[in-house]
């Protein structure tokens, strides 16, 4: 018996929402009263084998072969599910991503295992049923789910746990990726936005709305989305008026985020928009329309005009850096 | 070309968010259902890859029959008949595994559908078709073209894009940008009515977990305003926070 998590990594490296899903793996292990076995794909750099055990990790395995080079949710899946059943794994951790919810949800149907995706806490166990809780309808509401089979996997949504640093020492064994008969999707290109914060992951989000009057006018947010450390977003609005991509748009339609810190600039607050950053720690809202339904939802709020406020934060930033 | 595209029925997306029976079940008294609008996305991809007779449309929702005025949307919009598995949809287990069996009785070049309900926001619908069927699934795309005998998609990764391929027949679940939702006009609503739509009975699959209670989230509390003159004060306030 013991807990399998599943950690992705860039090109070779782990980042921090890795360690943030080793530590949130360690818990359901210590509540479980079992080990901690880590599964990491593809091309590793060498030097990164020994993390997850700063994290919990008691062993840690490497499977490898040319056809986990790039990501396909077949071969991965097949990958995992050998791992799985050679630790006999009870529960399955998996990051919250993209790629960590398309590859659970081929898992759980390989398994025949119990699936929440994008958990936000811990799961509460009694006997053999696990209970989670999860946001549903788009950040109005949560759940809390029971599962009801042998067999679990939880994916986690970003930012909602913390790291937990642990001293373990893992066992480290390679493993060689198992043939599947599913056609592989092919990746021709990957193409990553350099030097920018990806958003689904950003600890701290500045967003523009229709208030920003154009898209001439995103220097600004970026400016100040720069001197943070923060990604940039957008309302639906703004996306479906082609000023900002629609990756970058958060609400119910768009992406859901839960960032430490959402500032939103010009964004009325809809209720389609709200539910998707109503799991923020924080928000800010500067609006120059006092009546704006966003500032009953905030927790800081500045009724003014952001072609002035803005430029004045900046400045403030600049000066105490 | 065949295309076969998945629709979930969601409250309109205005809707506030209410409980019943002790908070274990949605309120569903006085909610409007509408397509859920990221099958929309797919749904109008689908139409657009088959214009000019150049293949069909069918859509399935799994559902009970108060679902049938969405479905007659979606066939007003363009698709050209429908399937309604019988059943209560309970999590996407289920689903996936009565459009498997659907899709097994009737082959599709393609089957799409949106990359997440609204309502209980799994996004796993297409994995787990695709692992039922034993076929590629590509997840949350942003572009899909046909080029010869391949699919070439967007694949949305947290720092970008990945440019992927795949042979046929695939399932891909949609996000914004893969096509632009379309409007029923008339002669759709008209012609919608006398498009078949199937109803086929559910299988059996085993429940492998529950939803056992739902909650909304706290309010916040009341907002403290900061003067528009003095911003930098904010900043002392989120780093008191620990947000900065």
């Amino acid at each position: 018996m013991a807990v399998l998590v599943y950690i992705e990594h860039n090109e070779g490296r782990f980042q921090k929402p890795a360690f943030e899903l080793v530590s949130f793996a360690k818990e359901i292990a210590i509540r479980l009263q079992t080990t901690l076995t880590a599964v990491i794909t593809g091309a590793l750099d060498p030097s990164e084998l020994a993390r997850p055990a700063a994290y919990g990790a008691s062993k840690t395995v490497l499977v490898k072969g040319e056809q986990l080079d790039r990501f396909d949710t077949g071969t991965y899946a097949a990958a995992i599910a050998e791992v799985s059943a050679s630790e006999n794994a009870q529960v399955l951790v998996l990051p919250g991503s993209f790629s960590g919810n398309a590859l659970a949800s081929r898992l759980a149907v390989k398994l025949g295992a119990a699936l929440v995706t994008d958990v936000t806490d811990l799961p509460e166990v009694s006997g053999n049923r696990l209970a989670v809780k999860k946001n549903v309808f788009s950040g109005k509401a949560f759940a809390t789910i029971h599962t009801e089979t042998g067999q679990a996997i939880f994916t986690l949504a970003p930012n909602t746990f913390q790291v937990i640093p642990r001293e373990e020492k893992a066992e480290i064994v390679d493993m060689q990726a198992p043939a599947t008969e599913i056609p592989r999707v092919r990746v021709r290109e990957v193409v990553r936005e350099s030097g920018k914060v990806p958003l689904p992951v950003a600890e701290i989000v500045v967003s523009g709305g229709r208030g920003m009057k154009g898209p001439e006018n995103w220097g600004m947010l970026e400016e100040l989305a720069s001197l943070l450390g923060a990604a940039t977003a957008c309302s639906k609005p703004v996306s479906d008026a082609g000023w900002r991509p629609h990756s970058e748009h958060v609400g119910q339609t768009g992406i859901t985020i839960a960032p430490n810190l959402y500032i939103a600039v010009g964004i009325s607050g809809a209720i389609q928009h709200l539910a998707g950053v109503s799991s923020s720690r924080v928000i800010v809202v500067i609006n120059k329309d006092p009546e704006a339904p966003f500032f009953k939802a905030a927790d800081y709020g500045i009724i003014g005009d952001a072609f002035e406020v803005i430029p004045k934060l900046i400045k403030t930033l600049k000066e105490r850096t | 070309m065949k295309i076969l595209v998945c629709i979930s029925c969601v409250p309109d997306t205005t809707t506030k968010i209410t409980f019943t029976d002790n908070n274990t079940e949605f309120n569903r008294s006085d909610v409007q259902f509408i397509i859920n609008p990221y099958d929309e996305i797919a749904l109008a991809k689908a139409l657009e890859l088959t214009e000019n007779g150049n293949g069909s449309v069918t859509v399935i929702h799994v559902g009970t029959a108060d679902a049938e005025p969405v479905i007659r949307k979606a066939l007003a919009i363009g698709a050209s008949e429908a399937i309604r598995v019988d059943a209560q949809p309970r999590d996407a287990y289920f689903v996936s595994k009565q459009i498997a069996s659907a899709v097994e009785k009737e082959e599709f070049d393609m089957i799409l559908c949106g990359r997440e309900s609204s309502d209980y926001n799994g996004g796993q619908l297409a994995s787990m078709i695709g692992e039922w069927l034993q076929i590629p699934a590509v997840c949350v795309i942003k572009s899909l073209d046909i080029q010869g005998d391949l699919a070439v998609m967007e694949r949305q990764i947290e720092s970008g894009k990945e440019i992927v391929e795949t042979t046929f027949p695939f399932v891909a679940s949609c996000s914004e940008g893969v096509a632009e939702p379309r409007i029923a006009n008339m002669r759709g609503i008209m012609s919608a009515r006398s498009k078949p739509l199937h109803v086929v009975e559910a299988e059996d699959v085993p429940r492998l977990q529950q939803f056992a209670s739902f909650e909304t989230p706290p309010a916040r509390g009341q907002v403290k305003l900061i003067d528009a003159d003095h911003p930098e004060e904010l900043i002392d306030l989120l780093r008191e926070a620990k947000v900065l």
